[in-house]
């Protein structure tokens, strides 16, 4: 969605207070204006889900790689230059036959960006916050995923500073894949756990 | 505090409504862009913390806080933070003019990020497969117990680390205290269904419980 200036809608409240806000700050020398661009290009087009995808694919091809992950992920998913703000204390948490993990921060939304960039508007919703840990299997039901009765759900509520990445099954009939195809396959939502079975896509097989 | 933020558990908000992944921007309107920016540009003066911003947020009316939107809701305690705090007054922007980051120190600071684990020669007073109960002490100023595990029983899934305690750091006092995923199944949280939640607690929150 766009947010064009038509001289027909009036700019919001909000935009007129943050409008008002970076003028002050900036005649004041308190912010930069450059500074402001630069952290909102990071996470516009540096910093996203591309970086988990890549741990993902890692964890699939490299058991050495996943055993450091499950003992201390914030330095093996630091070892890929994924370091920083809202991910100094990353942990995985791996799907598995009998098992689906899903995210949520319910008091407020908690993520890890190193991996995944900023969260998406339905993270950060109440509904979302809400049904996650009472109603786990509704929530992925309206994201299209039906998880089987006898799967065990894991629902990690994001209370303090630890931030979770679950790492999906690798899907069938990718053996010939490269680390990189691989990655193609990984989606966001998966790696939040909303979404469980992953699409093979391209002409591999 | 249990206020508009502590959502774990409501009924009737509706449906998600997800965007579909490929089709999802990361900002939405040129204005939440800004308020983003200026939230952590601001931040980086190091005049208050993460809890302390988290609080601000949080201590909106609850009908104020779920009816904005989450940038809305950013805005509204970057707004409180530098009331409360006067910094906008004469004698704070000097002093803080010092502090204001270039786009050159941007990547550095964010690669940095802000860690919050404390060295301790302390040991944890809970172990993996320790029976615990949820302190029921709803605490009025900020903390990060949701409401939904209040009173209930888990056990230790892991000891996470000893890590800065937000109750008090909203306060502006950094102590540490063990934090720990605690396991809380769906029955004794919702008395239905069969999922278990992870939620992180720290120290002060648990109490032992006597295996029966």
């Amino acid at each position: 969605m766009s947010d064009p200036h038509d001289h027909t809608t009036p700019p919001s409240d909000a935009e007129l207070r943050t409008k008002a806000l970076e003028t002050l700050l900036i005649e004041k020398g308190l912010v930069n204006s450059q500074a402001l661009n630069a952290l909102i290009d990071t996470y516009e087009n540096k910093v996203g889900p591309r970086n988990g995808a890549t741990v993902v694919a890692k964890a699939w091809c490299d058991s050495n790689y996943l055993d450091w992950l499950r003992s201390d992920a914030t330095g093996a998913i630091g070892s890929l230059g994924f370091t920083g703000r809202q991910g100094e204390h990353m942990k995985i948490v791996e799907n598995t036959d009998s098992i689906h993990n899903l995210v949520v921060c319910t008091l407020c939304s908690c993520y890890p960006w190193t991996v995944l960039g900023l969260p998406p508007v339905w993270y950060k919703s109440a509904p979302y916050r809400a049904r996650a840990v009472s109603d786990p299997r509704g929530v992925l039901a309206e994201f299209g995923a039906i998880v089987a009765e006898k799967t065990n759900i894991r629902v990690w509520d994001s209370t303090a500073e630890m931030r979770y990445l679950v790492i999906p099954q690798r899907p069938v009939g990718t053996e010939n894949f490269s680390q990189t195809e691989l990655a193609n396959l990984v989606t966001r939502n998966s790696m939040i756990g909303v979404e469980r079975d992953l699409q093979v896509t391209g002409d591999k097989t | 505090m249990n206020g508009g933020h502590d959502l774990g558990g409501v009924d009737g908000l509706g449906p998600i409504n997800p965007e579909p992944e490929a089709l999802e921007s990361v900002f939405h309107h040129e204005w939440e862009k800004r308020a983003f920016a200026l939230t952590l540009a601001c931040g980086f003066w190091g005049q208050w913390n993460l809890d302390e911003s988290r609080h601000a947020r949080e201590r909106q009316h609850p009908a104020d806080y779920l009816k904005n939107t989450y940038y809305e809701n950013w805005l509204q305690g970057l707004e409180t933070l530098l009331a409360e705090k006067r910094l906008l007054e004469d004698e704070n922007i000097q002093k803080l003019s010092s502090k204001c980051i270039s786009a050159d120190s941007v990547g550095d600071i964010l690669s940095r990020g802000g860690p919050v684990n404390m060295p301790t020669d302390t040991t944890p007073a809970f172990h993996p497969g320790d029976d615990v109960k949820v302190m029921n002490n709803h605490i009025t100023g900020h903390t990060r117990v949701p409401r939904y595990c209040a009173g209930r029983i888990g056990f230790i899934e892991a000891v996470q680390g000893f890590h800065v305690f937000p109750d008090a750091n909203a306060l502006g006092q950094r102590t540490g205290q063990y934090l720990y995923s605690v396991r809380i199944s769906a029955q004794e949280l919702w008395g239905r269904d069969s999922h278990s939640v992870y939620v992180d607690l720290w120290q002060p929150h648990l109490t032992s419980v006597r295996k029966s």
